[in-house]
């Protein structure tokens, strides 16, 4: 049969390629990415302004109509779409009468920047730890899991506000290392650190469950030391979990960025991401609804989208998995948390 | 069974201690600012920071500082310098809503979970089936405060069906109560009932293969017998632990959002606040019990589990 | 011995929809059970003697699957019995136990109270402690010890061997008038095989149980049949009395099943003679005989798919699937002073 001919790469390339939801989502992903990553030229080019420069008493001119960006009550000009050549697309934000549609693109940079970041940290770091734990077993296994558990027993939002808000009043410093308060920085680091036992323990098990094999102990009795055989054998069959386990990541944290920005235990001002624009955009739902749904549909696009080809990814590399749909918990086994 | 339990909640206690520490470190050790001035908040100046330091204990050493911390918690004597409440009592008044809220969630979308799950998996690749998978990825890529925001602003706003907001106590009018929690629940519920559906077709299609299965119907039992006794029964199990995971989960975070919304003034709303206003010690307690919770639920739900599975209890006890 | 079969399969075809294609485990397989007999059905696996014995019980029904032919039990057809019909049957009128009794029981309920359930489901108006006490007074019948705390115990507290009698004692519960076992000693170590085979024997004697028992080892069938059908790819290539079987093979598959065992009366072998060769692909099985590609005495005709015949003029109920004639098969099967499958040198 031709499938003997091709490696297991190859024939995961093509189960994806038929998937054309998984497909239609990785396109959607992609599009927000270059929605976001086109906020200059749009701010340039079409809006002329910036994401945080305050037009509270300007007026624009709307299909030959002048009106004002701010009305007198304070209420934001609503979506004009196309009305004045693209400046206000999508209506002004608050009293402070900024662009709503620039700010939306920049606000999915931090987004989209966090979660892409926060996702390869955790990815690295959760990878590194459960090889660790699960090669060497024993006390570095004890050590390490007993530490994840630790972190793992807080739950994910409380801890994401606690290290949040003690680090947003006054920043870190280690040594030489300084990070201010309200770099993205502390965001970054905190969702990192917060969603690593979700990866790491998955990892180790399969870690365990690839030790037993004999294609490990042929290398040992082959003499090769511990890090050739943790990164020449037991990684590259990791891989595939390891990709997918990223993508669904990636998702994973821009949902706990967003809640914790939402709360304002994440990003921190000036900055400003999706979910930070939904909790303004909430206090004025009523007048102004589009402040919150717009930054809320974006989030809930691009997490969609990662979560959808993520288990396509999934089902692509792994057909038979039992790994479906696991992604929010991130546990591979609800089989009772470690006594 | 009952070593299994008092081990379990033996090797509970050690955890708790370590929570406490890891909470005491986060709030009081970070490198950098001053952790007296981190308490005192936004409203501080120079004589407020002094007493502090004093009275926590900032200027002896670090065992000393641990244990202020802990008295203060838990004899209910912190008090928030923002606001000068008293944070234990607030958490305290709070709790009713909060587990109002967590409670009724939880029950929403573990029946319609259940329900729905058990159902579809009676007709894999059916309507029901298909549906349910799109509510699943829909239901975690929703982030709660979206779904409450649509909502709100649909059902309350436009349609006036539900009250805006605000909690109404048990007692006072039980109806009301309800009538006031619908939103927040079927938020929270949203969430989670396509997720614990799949998980449970999952099961369920798989333990339908089981040998013993086969066992079940040779014997001559009806079709639900079968499929109740022995498929539904052995399916649950792993769900429990599911649950007792995502149910602490959320309580000590989805919560939060959808408090806060809703103004149900309960201990997560407490919460919101307290980030808003950067007030440290609030957030430093409500951290340290929601922790506290997930641990204390982790181990009932273990022992819980073992005691739905007897393989688990008498493994555990050989050891 | 009443001439009424009590059992009786005719012509039986269970063909599964696969992604591969259709695949037809059992092909024309028909056979006829007297009371008190043991019938042995012996193939190795993909040989379709599985299939053929869950289908009497109609528990290979499914949407992928396709049953045809005939199952009568004491005069009433099964084959396309309704669902009520068919679960009346089932455990009441003929009990079965299966292969691994570890993964055979529900691990979360205790082994009585599965007992129970069986009886209660088809005598429901048996009390519950009523029901207890026949499950203890069952599994002490079957030979385990302690029968009233045992009772109590979940599966994997028993033993491989306890666990199989456990299952014995379930499948009898209702005193069923037939006894399927579908590889009842497969699991479990050698000496308890020896065990449960003693304890299928007896109960066969004492109750005149009629027993089918599936099974690849032809050493087991040695101890307890009374007749024998030997299938290969969903077939019944030989079937006749144990004697017949044993004494006097007709087909070259039999010859070579009996060949490679391990005879303590003969002179070792040089070496083991083994059937080369591996089980034809159901999905696309060979023209003609099944066997051919592996049987070294294939000539011809073998091209034709035999038919199934008594080919021994003093024993038409000798019947077997091989075109050669009884006396080129008594020369062909003799390899060094054995019955095995090799064409003697």
């Amino acid at each position: 049969m031709s499938s003997e001919r091709h490696g297991p790469w190859s024939l995961a390339y093509r189960r994806l390629r038929r998937n054309r939801l998984a497909l239609a989502s990785l396109a959607l992903f992609v599009l927000i990415v270059a929605f976001v990553l086109a906020a200059p030229l749009w701010a340039d080019h079409v809006a002329h302004t910036g994401p945080n420069a305050t037009h509270t008493t300007e007026k624009i001119v709307v299909d030959g109509e002048t009106r004002e960006v701010v009305d007198v009550e304070g209420k934001p000009i609503g979506p004009v779409w196309f009305g004045a050549g693209g400046e206000f697309f999508l209506g002004a934000d608050s009293g402070l009468g900024r662009d709503e549609m620039v700010r939306l693109m920049y606000g999915g940079r931090t987004s989209l920047m966090i979660g892409l970041s926060s996702a390869l940290i955790t990815t690295l770091l959760a990878t590194a730890l459960g090889l660790l734990a699960g090669y060497f077993g024993g006390r570095t296994d004890s050590i390490i899991s007993r530490t994840l558990d630790l972190i793992w027993s807080f739950p994910v939002v409380l801890l994401g506000i606690a290290l949040g808000t003690a680090l947003a009043v006054g920043g870190l410093k280690i040594g030489p290392l300084e990070v201010e308060g309200n770099s993205l920085w502390i965001p970054i680091l905190i969702i990192a650190v917060v969603m690593t036992p979700y990866m790491a323990r998955p990892i180790r098990g399969e870690v365990l469950a690839l030790r037993q094999k004999e294609f490990v102990e042929a290398a040992v009795a082959q003499g090769a030391g511990s890090l050739r055989i943790m990164f020449a054998e037991l990684l590259p069959n990791l891989w595939s979990t390891v990709i997918v386990f990223f993508t669904l990541n990636i998702a994973n944290n821009m949902l706990l960025e967003s809640a914790l920005s939402y709360l304002g235990a994440g990003v921190q001002p000036p900055n400003s991401s999706w979910g930070k624009m939904v909790s303004t955009g909430v206090e004025l739902i009523y007048t102004a609804p589009i402040l919150a749904f717009a930054p809320g549909l974006m989030i809930l696009l691009t997490v969609l989208s990662l979560n959808v080809f993520g288990d396509g990814l999934r089902s692509a590399l792994d057909p038979k998995s039992k790994l479906r749909l696991e992604a929010h918990t991130g546990t591979v086994e609800p089989a009772g948390t470690a006594v | 069974m009952a070593r299994f339990a008092l081990r379990r909640l033996a090797g509970m206690v050690v955890v708790l201690f370590a929570v406490s520490l890891v909470t005491f470190a986060i709030f009081n050790l970070i490198p950098n600012s001053d952790p007296a001035q981190r308490l005192a908040g936004k409203n501080a100046d120079a004589v407020l920071v002094k007493s502090i330091e004093e009275d926590w204990g900032f200027d002896e050493p670090l065992p000393v500082q641990y244990w202020e911390t802990m008295k203060k918690i838990f004899s209910g004597e912190l008090i928030s310098y923002g606001d000068q409440l008293n944070v234990d009592e607030k958490i305290v008044e709070g709790i009713p809503a909060t587990f109002s809220l967590c409670i009724g969630a939880a029950a929403i979308w573990l029946f319609f979970g259940i329900l729905f799950g058990y159902l579809s998996a009676l007709k894999p690749g059916g309507w029901l089936d298909r549906v349910l998978t799109v509510v699943a990825i829909a239901g975690i890529s929703l982030p709660a405060f979206l779904l409450a925001a649509i909502f709100l602003y649909l059902l309350t706003f436009k349609l006036e069906l539900f009250p805006a907001g605000g909690y109404v106590p048990l007692t006072e009018d039980p109806v009301d109560w309800a009538y006031h929690l619908i939103l927040p629940w079927f938020t929270l519920a949203i969430l989670n009932i396509g997720f614990y559906s799949r998980v449970l077709r999952s099961n369920m299609l798989d333990a339908m293969n089981e040998d013993y299965v086969r066992t079940a119907r040779a014997k001559g039992l009806s079709e639900r017998r079968v499929m109740t006794r022995h498929v539904l029964r052995n399916s649950l199990i792993p769900i429990v632990s599911l649950f007792g995971l995502d149910f602490a989960a959320m309580l000590g975070g989805g919560a939060i959002i959808v408090e806060s919304i809703f103004g149900l003034n309960g201990v997560g709303q407490y919460a919101a606040e307290s980030i808003t206003n950067l007030d440290l010690p609030p957030i430093m307690a409500i951290t340290m019990f929601g922790a506290f919770f997930v641990v204390l639920f982790s181990a009932v739900t273990d022992i819980f589990y073992a005691y739905l599975d007897p393989r688990i209890r008498l493994e555990a006890s050989a050891r | 011995m009443s001439s009424q079969p009590l059992l009786s399969v005719g012509d039986l075809r269970v063909g599964f929809a696969t992604e591969g294609g259709r695949l037809q485990a059992v092909d024309g397989v028909g056979f006829d059970l007297a009371p008190g007999e043991v019938l042995a059905i012996v193939g190795e696996s993909g040989s379709g003697k599985s299939v053929t014995a869950q289908t009497i019980l109609g528990l290979t029904r499914s949407p992928d699957s396709v049953i045809e032919g005939s199952v009568r039990l004491g005069g009433a057809e099964l084959l396309n019995a309704g669902e009520a019909e068919l679960r009346k049957v089932r455990g009441a009128r003929v009990g079965m136990i299966f292969q691994d009794p570890m993964t055979s029981l529900n691990p979360v309920y205790r082994v009585g109270a599965q007992i129970v359930e069986a009886i209660r489901a088809h005598e429901p108006g048996t009390s519950k402690e009523e029901a207890r006490e026949r499950a203890i007074e069952l599994l002490r019948s079957v030979g385990i010890a302690e029968a009233a705390q045992r009772v109590g115990d979940y599966p994997h507290e028993f033993s491989g061997g306890m666990r199989q009698r456990a299952m014995i004692a379930m499948a009898l519960a209702l005193e069923p008038e037939v006894l399927i076992a579908d590889e009842p000693t497969t699991a479990l170590d050698v000496t308890v095989q020896a065990q449960i085979l003693r304890l299928l024997e007896d109960l066969n004697r004492s109750r005149n149980l009629a027993t089918i028992l599936i099974t690849h080892d032809l050493g087991v069938v040695a101890e307890v049949a009374d007749r024998v059908l030997v299938m290969y790819a969903g077939k019944v290539v030989e079937e006749g009395t144990l004697d017949q079987i044993f004494y006097d093979p007709q087909h070259p598959y039999t010859w070579g099943l009996l060949g490679s065992l391990s005879r303590l009366d003969r002179p070792r072998p040089q070496r083991l003679p083994q059937i080369g060769g591996a089980p034809p692909s159901l999905l696309a099985p060979p023209t003609g005989c099944a066997f051919r590609p592996r049987c070294p005495h294939e000539f011809g005709k073998c091209a034709e798919v035999p038919a199934l015949d008594g080919r021994l003029p003093e024993a038409a109920a000798h019947r077997d699937r091989c075109w050669l004639d009884p006396e080129q098969k008594a020369e062909r099967r003799q390899v060094e002073g054995g019955i095995g499958l090799e064409a003697p040198s």
